[in-house]
């Protein structure tokens, strides 16, 4: 929680400090919200609406304060009442920012929260055959895989799959469907930019899974575990890769609590309307309280996904103190 | 078999009936009578071991051509320098070394029953219940996500068809064998709550869990402080004793087997320089490296001026053994012999009836210059 106001008070500086370094008044911040040709009165009144000529922590007091308890904008023709949490009222939308980040959210976390399962499955199975397997021709087949879905960019592997998947053999369609409306066509339609996002990560975890695994199959309690005459498969599967996913469930929460604050290039490529696509038309439009609210947002859903490693760290391993 | 008079074998005991009965045959080239156990009233008998890994730099010889055999209820110390391949020795008695990875060749015969040539699955199912081992740093070797008591009951119901509930009973009373104060309690601790002896203890009743017939104890006392091995030691000898096993120390400190071992077997660069009775090899070693050895070693029943002897020089890398006696960069004594220790790999013989030494000296040149060790180290009891 402590972390949190800490996180949105950085955010908060960097933000309104930027415009100022830039050169941009509290007149100049204002005009944005006015109609193209304004007149300077109207551009006065309009920073005075919003507060932009009080002092800073002022400012920071009711960005704060919108959040908790929400605010009411008389920005446009009419009051808008912006219900909390209260991220901002965009320029370019003319309308708070939280609705318009809220709707996105279901399309980024199907994406993100299907892919992670996906890259989770299958880059823990390749990570740990390919270090039982060391050096054989699996091992030094996906290992190559894994060095490609590193390297290559996720918009190169994504539009190979558009091509093929999508309009050559037009097997799947790329279009966000509500799980609730249609489950089935929800996980159809998403199938390729899971794959794509897996394919990127599951290669990293393969690699960091085959690493783990090879360092704890040294290690000392292994060979107790085979002194007590235990079967290779309870040696490998119970001592050994309980012991050599702990520091993945580390990168692991780390990877989706970031993937949730936006999955930019995913959705970009696959134009899916989520928290990425979000983001990347907001800083387009160099509209500073959207990009403001979707920082806030990811770092919210990191530090929400660092709690939860944190606590399942300790249930995991016992020398863990919470 | 090579028969010296049944009536003669069966009076001596220990490695002098081993020796009589032919243990010495193993430099010969293995023939199928070989195959056999020379003596197979023996609980363990290693016959020409060699375990060796192959490596980009080259194939590094480990264990080369070791053989021994071992009574029930009696101690084998095995001592030597690190990567004089003691370990590597018990690990492929247990079928523990690096599987694939390593060639291993000989025999070992567990109660008559050979394993190197036998499965996988049949080596795993002694393990752990007829052979089992103690290592070196209990904390390491330990699991550290598991209690200790999950981890003796594994052990023990791995070979024992009981419920988790009996095996966990079963923790908590080897736990109280081998001297955990409150086991009932402690048996849900896990090892990182332990104290280092503590946890050894516990090392050791996982161990025991099944009532091995062989213990083999690789370093059992390194990672702890004094007052703790002299427990440690105390407890294995006691442990021993009760459940009737033979027991291999491994150590390369020569107090610990003048404690507990019957017998002992210098090692040096994967094989062996001399082998032994405790009485032979403390009192009428045979080989400069085990006089050496020996004059490393602090005695509290000598002058306190008298400076430790090292012994020079570092071990041989096993990938590049010198020619000849391995030994010979380091010692003292190679110009006497000739020039064979240079180029001849000494052969192990006997230098007293059943006390097996690997050195070109004669037996004339190694009683003066012991003769002259004693002088020099005053108060040698020999």
């Amino acid at each position: 929680m402590l972390l949190l106001v800490i996180v949105s008070a950085i955010t908060y500086a960097i933000f309104f400090l930027l415009p100022r370094l830039a050169g941009q008044t509290p007149y100049d911040l204002a005009a944005r919200y006015v109609g193209r040709n304004p007149i300077p009165s109207q551009i006065h009144d309009m920073e005075v609406r919003l507060g932009l000529s009080e002092p800073v922590p002022v400012q920071f007091w009711h960005f704060l304060k919108a959040i908790v308890a929400g605010e009411t904008y008389t920005v446009g023709p009419s009051r808008v009442s912006c219900p909390p949490p209260c991220l901002g009222y965009s320029w370019r939308n003319q309308q708070p920012v939280w609705p318009l980040l809220v709707s996105d959210i279901p399309v980024t976390a199907s994406l993100a929260g299907g892919a992670a399962v996906l890259w989770l499955v299958s880059g823990v199975a390749i990570g740990v055959v390919s270090a039982l397997k060391r050096g054989t021709f699996f091992d030094r087949v996906s290992m190559g895989t894994a060095l490609m879905g590193v390297s290559l960019p996720i918009f190169f592997t994504g539009q190979i799959l558009l091509l093929l998947f999508s309009f050559k053999w037009q097997i799947f369609n790329v279009q966000y469907v509500g799980i609730t409306q249609n489950p089935l066509l929800w996980a159809k339609n998403l199938v390729l930019p899971w794959i794509c996002l897996a394919f990127l990560y599951s290669a990293l975890y393969a690699r960091l899974t085959r690493a783990g695994m090879l360092e704890t199959m040294n290690e000392d309690y292994i060979r107790t575990a085979r002194a007590k005459g235990l079967r290779e498969r309870t040696v490998i599967f119970k001592h050994g890769l309980r012991a050599a996913l702990t520091p993945i469930l580390t990168i692991f929460g780390m990877d989706l609590g970031l993937l949730l604050g936006g999955a930019v290039l995913t959705e970009t490529t696959f134009s899916l309307n989520g928290v990425g696509l979000f983001t990347i038309e907001a800083v387009r439009n160099q509209d500073l309280p959207e990009i403001m609210g979707v920082v806030l947002l990811a770092s919210f859903f990191i530090i929400i996904a660092n709690m939860v490693v944190d606590i399942l760290y300790a249930a995991i391993d016992p020398r863990v103190r919470l | 078999m090579t028969e010296t008079g049944g009536a003669d074998v069966s009076e001596r005991t220990g490695l002098r009936a081993w020796r009589a009965a032919g243990g010495l045959r193993g430099r010969q080239p293995q023939t199928a009578e070989a195959l056999a156990p020379s003596r197979p009233d023996a609980m363990l008998e290693v016959h020409e071991l060699r375990i060796s890994f192959p490596t980009d730099d080259g194939v590094v010889r480990a264990v080369d051509g070791v053989s021994f055999s071992l009574d029930r209820g009696k101690t084998l110390g095995i001592v030597g320098e690190s990567g004089s391949g003691k370990s590597v020795t018990s690990l492929g008695i247990l079928g523990l070394h690096q599987y694939g990875r390593a060639d291993i060749s000989g025999q070992v015969y567990l109660d008559g029953e050979e394993l190197i040539s036998a499965t996988p699955e049949r080596v795993r199912a002694l393990r752990g219940s007829k052979m089992a081992m103690i290592f070196q740093d209990p904390l390491s070797a330990l699991h550290p996500y598991f209690t200790v008591g999950a981890q003796i009951s594994e052990a023990y119901r791995i070979h024992n068809k009981v419920s988790k509930r009996a095996a966990l009973q079963h923790a908590v009373d080897m736990l109280g064998r081998v001297g955990i104060p409150q086991p009932a309690a402690r048996v849900h601790d896990y090892p990182h709550q332990f104290s280092g002896g503590m946890r050894q203890r516990a090392m050791i009743a996982m161990a025991l869990s099944c009532d091995p017939e062989l213990l083999i104890a690789d370093e059992p006392t390194t990672a702890l402080d004094v007052t703790v091995q002299a427990q440690i030691l105390d407890l294995i000898s006691d442990l021993q004793r009760e459940f009737g096993s033979a027991v291999i120390i491994i150590t390369h400190d020569l107090g610990v087997v003048a404690e507990l071992s019957d017998d002992i077997l210098v090692m040096y660069s994967g094989r062996v320089a001399e082998y032994g009775t405790a009485e032979d090899v403390f009192g009428r070693a045979g080989h400069p490296y085990t006089w050496g050895l020996l004059s490393s070693m602090p005695r509290i029943d000598e002058a306190r001026a008298e400076r430790l002897i090292p012994i020079k020089g570092t071990p041989p890398s096993l990938i590049n053994v010198p020619p000849g006696c391995p030994f010979h960069p380091r010692c003292d004594y190679a110009g006497m012999t000739g020039g064979r220790s240079q180029t001849e790999i000494p052969i192990l013989h006997e230098a007293d009836p059943g006390h097996l030494v690997a050195c070109h000296l004669t037996a004339a040149q190694r009683d003066k210059l012991r003769a002259e060790r004693v002088r020099v180290t005053a108060g040698e009891d020999a």
